[in-house]
């Protein structure tokens, strides 16, 4: 690791002299700010319906699946024709999580807090696209493990 | 740690046959971790890095590194949810590409505008900074410097930056980017209320019976208020919920009262409310003769442009658009009356019968309401009136300061209220809603801050969108921004914001913990530490002050961004800053490092690092040996205590979920103006508008106005752009993390179907969105969120790669600065 961080630098310095118009903006890569370029195609939502693993136990699960037209609002919650407790059976999708069926003070009810009834505020659908940045976040099991050597 | 499912079998297979065999299992060969000592996590509560709503989080920490984070439950905000967003907080620190150490654009080993950026020490960084900023103040003086700073500051780290500008270099040109999202809200609480900042809290949302929002997609960009407001709806069916906007978004999956209206007639709407409420007969006589004063404001003032555009020489009102003048009641209600629903249903085109629904839930007196306004209000070209005129039907009403009868303006960011407004970082403003214009006030700072009489300059500095204007036309020349990429936020980036970064007589020094778009138009980057990796305070809209401790180190050499400013003022004498007259009648202050007098003052570096709750790190403290945020935050409230603005003791907020202002003998304030609530307010008075020398609010006589730009022949199509719900303002945090660029990726143009036809468009296309100013490369997008009405698009601005700033018109609110990125004219034309 230390050497890769000393090593940095000095492939920072190879970088300048190779580019002319270097350009540290990762978001827009290869684009000066004052140029336009086409975008990318415009992404598909995934719909492969394997669960993705969580980053730690508390992450909402992402939507592995297409969701348009799916109705949710005043009259209907479409994603609960398969998600409620008593469609799952049926559906075989995983039921909301306990803690939907709290209310704001702690409380169990006998159905999901309305506060929770809006699903695309914590869950959303991802996309084929390529993030543009990695992210260099580390597993609780990936830091348990570190530290045992 | 991919793991693929046959791996996954056979492990599982190995593990079942050892436990048939009934062999021993250790915690090497179980499937599951089961020493305590390993499956421990350090969980601290913080405030959430995004929105004004103001979140608390709890976070976990183990050996270094953040690896979880979830909604606090005992958190009054949020109960224990989170948006998205916030529920990826976790991951926000650790992009690949973190900034690390300072970089300057150098060629030959010395700086060059033209030279590339190279590694440098923080002690090389600040030479060269501090050198351009001591050549700039010999140069033109104080009005050649300028910060540019942030409603994501934390509270001290505002408080520093207004001592270290206001004080240190006799600059008012310091401004937040909270001019961009709150400053039409502040003008219209000082002109209406005298006082900032609402005077509900977000217990409003329990007791209201009917909910009006007014330019504010909450669902998205507030998104856990929504879900209380959304609880309240569907838990009592009597609620009512109406959401006006000039496109379909997300809230209207809960609107009882859709509404779209044209662009700009939301003012009229207003007028009509009021109208309606004084036609029929609602109005509360005896709160109106008791608490409210009526005035009429200025018109024809101006479109906040340069003062030789057109349509500023042509206003006859652009040198006092905050003006007014007394009127009666009588004249008030003449004002509005020809404000009636045949007329303004022509011009907004929302149907009478919506209208007369519309003004009932104000009108009717058994109706508890509240309105919601965001960035549809404060992003205006008459944003302040907007403000003033929703005031107007609370105060007719006399449904004010009661729960749940409440005009409530959301904040954008996570401390435009905590940092920008209340501390004060504007270029007219000082702590504690007090002004630079006003001599007792300087006075006041002046002695709490220790230092000579006559310091703080009395003129404003430039505001906002000036600072881009002034560093075009080589008027200030050194530049530090921190915590924001203003360079993609900010309107008209192509005529206005980029010329003056790149200007070659300017120094641009750019705070940031990612490399942004504003950051590669910078000469020196300073890689900063953020959010948990320093102790902080935040507060949110409804006035609660928020404290965090310092939970991880900041990667390599990133410094926070108040270390920076503390650090940077010890490269300056007062002898180089001040002048000699003032420092020849104070002879103690010669020859002091501006880090004497500012900050090892007696009161900032007063508490030592004892203090400093056991078992947290606290990287600045130790870095200037006294606890300096305790130092800070002590001084910074001696501003507001005993003048309406109480904080709570330091220790307070590390052990709560935060607490509302006023915090007098250790109790908060949930409505303001209200006796048995708010103890400024004297038994008997029953409402008093404190802010106000007599005690009462103003209603305020404004009409209608059309705005800067409007669609034409060959610029044919409204603009309006905005947030997502995944993306935090610009993206530089948010697009880092995987889930929630995936989630959305790339910013798309929000079009209605029959004008994507009529333009043989069709969903995906590449097209450019032009103005007059600009162009963006982008993709038409018919479905999705949201849906505008034909003649109108939506485009989101977080994405770096598609700067939609560039075709924005830097049009402002004559009165508060703030620019209205929700209007102009475009054409979108296929690629």
């Amino acid at each position: 690791m230390n050497k890769i961080r000393l090593l940095f630098p000095a492939l920072l310095l190879i970088a300048i002299v190779v580019f002319a118009e270097e350009n540290i903006t990762t978001l827009r890569p290869n684009q000066a700010i004052t140029e336009e370029a086409e975008p990318p195609s415009m992404a598909n939502v995934l719909n492969t319906d394997i669960r993705k693993e969580r980053n730690y136990p508390m992450q909402p699960p992402i939507i592995p699946h297409k969701i348009r037209n799916y109705q949710v609002d005043l009259n209907t919650n479409k994603c609960m024709s398969c998600h409620s407790r008593e469609r799952t059976q049926e559906s075989q999708a995983p039921m909301v999580s306990v803690t939907h069926f709290m209310d704001r003070d702690g409380n169990f009810r006998a159905e999901i807090s309305p506060r929770r009834y809006f699903c695309q505020q914590c869950h959303v659908t991802q996309s084929d696209s390529t993030p543009m940045v990695k992210n260099q976040f580390k597993d609780m099991y990936e830091v348990i493990e570190t530290n045992k050597n | 740690m991919s793991f693929s499912r046959r791996a996954f079998i056979k492990a599982q297979a190995a593990f079942a046959a050892a436990t048939a065999a009934g062999l021993p299992i250790t915690a090497e060969t179980s499937n599951i971790i089961t020493s305590a000592e390993k499956t421990s996590l350090h969980w601290n509560k913080a405030a959430c890095r995004f929105c004004g709503t103001g979140c608390s989080v709890h976070v976990a920490t183990k050996d270094g590194r953040v690896v979880a984070t979830h909604g606090d439950i005992k958190s009054e905000v949020n109960r224990g949810l989170n948006c998205v967003k916030g529920y990826f907080l976790s991951k926000i620190l650790y992009g690949e590409d973190r900034l690390t150490q300072p970089l300057l654009r150098m060629s030959n080993g010395k700086y060059d505008k033209n030279g590339e950026f190279t590694p440098v020490s923080w002690e090389q960084a600040f030479t060269v900074m501090a050198d351009k900023f001591k050549q700039a103040l010999k140069n033109k003086g104080p009005t050649s410097v300028g910060m540019f700073g942030s409603g994501q500051w934390t509270v001290w780290e505002g408080y520093a930056a207004v001592k270290l500008m206001k004080a240190g270099f006799r600059s008012n040109n310091i401004e937040p980017n909270a001019r961009h999202c709150m400053a039409s809200a502040v003008a219209g609480f000082m002109r209406t209320f005298g006082i900032d900042e609402p005077m509900g809290c977000y217990d409003d949302l329990e007791h209201a019976d009917a909910f009006v929002l007014w330019g504010s997609n909450m669902a998205e960009m507030h998104p856990i208020l929504w879900t209380r407001l959304t609880d309240r709806r569907l838990s009592y069916p009597h609620v009512k919920v109406a959401v006006l906007s000039t496109y379909e978004h997300r809230c209207f999956e809960l609107a009882d009262i859709p509404v779209i209206f044209t662009p700009q007639t939301d003012l009229a709407i207003l007028n009509f409310i009021a109208h309606y409420i004084i036609s029929n007969d609602k109005i509360n006589h005896n709160f109106v003769n008791k608490h409210v004063n009526f005035r009429l404001g200025n018109q024809d003032i101006g479109y906040g442009l340069r003062p030789e555009h057109p349509l500023q020489k042509n206003a006859e009102f652009a040198d006092n658009p905050g003006g007014s003048k007394p009127i009666t009641i009588d004249e008030y209600a003449d004002f509005v009356s020809k404000y009636t629903a045949d007329y303004v249903s022509k011009l907004s085109g929302v149907s009478v019968d919506k209208l007369n629904q519309l003004a009932e839930l104000y009108a009717d007196p058994k109706i508890k309401v509240t309105s919601f306004w965001t960035m549809g209000f404060n992003q205006h070209t008459r944003g302040v009136w907007c403000n003033n005129l929703i005031y107007n039907i609370h105060l007719l009403t006399g449904k004010i300061s009661s729960p749940g009868n409440s005009p409530f303006s959301l904040t954008g960011q996570p401390s435009a209220c905590g940092t920008a407004r209340e501390v004060g970082t504007f270029c007219h403003r000082l702590p504690a809603d007090m002004v630079v214009k006003n001599p007792e006030h300087r006075a006041t700072a002046e002695k709490i801050w220790s230092i000579p009489n006559n310091i703080i300059p009395e003129k404003p500095g430039f505001h906002a969108v000036e600072h881009n204007r002034m560093l075009k036309d080589s008027v200030i020349n050194a530049y530090w921004i921190q915590v924001n990429n203003n360079l993609q936020a900010a309107a008209n980036l192509n005529q206005e914001g980029y010329p003056g970064y790149r200007n070659p007589d300017n120094f641009i020094v750019v705070s940031d913990a990612y490399p942004t778009v504003t950051a590669q138009a910078a000469d020196l980057i300073l890689p900063t530490a953020m959010w948990i990796e320093k102790e902080g305070a935040y507060g949110n809209a409804e006035r609660r002050t928020q404290f965090w401790h310092q939970l991880v180190k900041a990667p390599d050499d990133a410094k926070s961004d108040l270390w920076q400013l503390v650090e940077f003022s010890k490269y300056f004498t007062t002898d180089e800053v001040w002048p000699a007259d003032i420092l020849d009648k104070n002879p103690n202050f010669k020859n002091k490092t501006l880090f004497d007098v500012l900050f090892k003052n007696g009161h900032v570096d007063q508490y030592s690092l004892k203090d400093i709750a056991e078992g947290y790190d606290n990287d600045e403290s130790q870095a200037f040996g006294f606890y300096l945020q305790k130092g800070l935050f002590e001084e910074y409230a001696t501003f507001g205590r005993g003048h309406g603005h109480d904080l709570a003791s330091f220790e307070a907020y590390h052990e709560t979920r935060g607490l509302r202002w006023p915090v007098v003998d250790g109790k908060e304030t949930k409505w303001r103006y209200r006796e048995g609530f708010d103890p400024y307010v004297k038994p008997g008075q029953d409402i008093y508008f404190y802010g106000k020398p007599d005690g009462r609010a103003i209603i305020f006589a404004l009409p209608y106005e059309p705005p800067a730009e409007s669609p034409d022949n060959e610029y044919d199509l409204w603009l309006c752009t905005g947030r997502v719900l995944e993306h935090w303002h610009s993206g530089s945090m948010t697009q880092r993390v995987p889930e929630l660029f995936m989630a959305f990726p790339d910013a798309v143009v929000y079009m209605h179907p029959e004008d994507a036809r009529s333009r043989s468009l069709r969903r995906g296309d590449a097209v450019k969105v032009v103005s007059r100013r600009g162009a963006i490369q982008s993709r038409i997008e018919t479905r999705g969120r949201n849906k505008p009405p034909k003649g109108l698009v939506f485009v989101p601005w977080f994405d770096a790669s598609q700067l939609i700033n560039k075709v924005t018109l830097d049009a402002t609110d004559p009165i508060s600065k703030q620019t209205d990125f929700k209007k102009c004219a475009v054409k979108v034309v296929k690629v």
